[in-house]
């Protein structure tokens, strides 16, 4: 197991972060609460020696981790240790990442370095959003929210899982798809 | 959104969850999917014609004891694949064990009989059918254990598949024993093993598929 920091330091984690994942387990929400923040401190620090990356995609990754841990939380035995379970839940979520970007199928700065030539025409820009709001309607909720949410709202994948109640991975496949079905109809237009 | 705000909001959607529920969902599914295989082999196979001789003969209840200490560890190992940080080795090499054991004393029994009657040891008289019988079999295990696990959090996909497989093989092969006629260790080492072992490379496949979260 990779090390972030000395024994002592990580025995005196891994006891603290226990201790309020059990109380949260059993419904505590305010050690659920400080479990959570004391948890996104170290996956911050965890990810960023990982990643680099821009703070942005480590702040994504470390919210991705964290409503992973949510929705995980009942593979957690509290008879074993607290570390290596959100470890291996982050790592598998970093590889994730890293293999997504690699594909660069859905990477957030699709759009953002382009220049946008519709912009500077005020005409073409209000055109070109009605264009994307009628297309976009003809799409089902599991596509055009996380569209909606991710590309023109700019949230992370973790926040749209969050606001849209969708898992993270279905966010991702509803952008996927969504954008292929979008490309699609565009295809047939023209 | 920033993280406090996200944290807000998962504290919000309650904290409370037992690992016990997890494991009731797992033990349940490996029971349906057995069932379902049990009847299917119940129905269109049906036990050995002469069972109630064969449960006489010691060598009957090594094989049982064979597959069923194979499907106990790979079932074990398949639930912990699917729960993050932890390790998987132990059972794993209980399973090597128990298969290398199995495989000392079909050699043994190869050493100690007449060449002309080794070929029979070894492929007895369904050597065509049974692992691929095994394989068909695993099917509504596999379907169980995987339904399960996509529920898990896996964060090796491909192993979680491959001993997913695994453990729905050796469950097959369980109850695909109390049809099977064969009793030699050189056939139970080399035939129901390679009949696990469809389902497991097939697992290996689909994991990546199937386990993604």
């Amino acid at each position: 197991m990779l090390r972030t920091s000395s024994k002592p330091a990580y025995d005196a984690r891994e006891a603290k972060l226990r201790a309020l994942m059990v109380a949260a387990l059993a419904g505590d929400a305010i050690a659920y609460r400080a479990f959570l923040r004391e948890l996104a401190a170290h996956l911050r620090r965890f990810l960023g020696k990982r990643l680099q990356g821009r703070p942005d995609d480590i702040e994504d990754l470390v919210q991705e981790c964290l409503i992973a841990v949510h929705d995980k939380r009942q593979t957690y035995d509290p008879s074993q240790p607290l570390t290596p379970w959100v470890h291996a839940i982050a790592g598998y979520k970093l590889a994730d990442h890293l293999r997504r970007n690699a594909a660069g199928t859905i990477a957030r700065s699709d759009f953002d370095d382009e220049p946008d030539e519709a912009a500077s025409n005020s005409q073409g820009a209000a055109d070109a959003a009605r264009d994307v709001a009628k297309l976009l309607a003809r799409l089902p909720d599991r596509q055009r929210l996380p569209i909606l949410h991710v590309k023109l709202q700019g949230l992370s994948v973790a926040e749209a899982a969050g606001v849209t109640g969708l898992s993270v991975s279905a966010v991702k496949i509803g952008i996927h798809r969504g954008l292929k079905a979008l490309a699609a109809m565009v295809g047939r237009r023209a | 959104m920033n993280t406090d705000a996200l944290i807000d909001a998962i504290v919000a959607r309650g904290s409370v969850a037992k690992t016990r529920s997890m494991r009731r969902q797992y033990a349940v599914a490996l029971f349906a999917g057995t069932a379902v295989t049990a009847l299917v082999t119940l129905s269109t196979l049906g036990p050995r014609h002469d069972f109630a001789q064969a449960v006489a003969l010691p060598m009957f209840w090594v094989k049982l004891a064979f597959v069923a200490s194979l499907a106990i560890l790979g079932t074990l190992a398949a639930f912990r694949a699917g729960l993050p940080g932890r390790r998987v080795s132990a059972p794993l090499c209980g399973i090597v064990a128990v298969a290398g054991g199995m495989w000392i004393v079909a050699c043994a029994a190869l050493v100690e009989s007449p060449p002309a009657a080794r070929a029979g040891l070894l492929l007895g008289d369904t050597w065509r059918t049974c692992p691929w019988l095994v394989a068909g079999l695993s099917i509504p295990v596999f379907v169980a254990i995987a339904s399960a696990m996509r529920r898990m959090a896996p964060t090796h996909p491909r192993r979680a598949g491959a001993l997913a497989g695994f453990a729905s093989g050796a469950t097959a092969a369980l109850v695909y024993a109390f049809h099977c006629p064969e009793l030699a260790a050189p056939f139970i080492g080399t035939w129901y093993v390679l009949g696990m072992l469809v389902p497991t490379l097939a697992g290996a496949l689909l994991g990546p598929r199937l386990f993604r979260w």
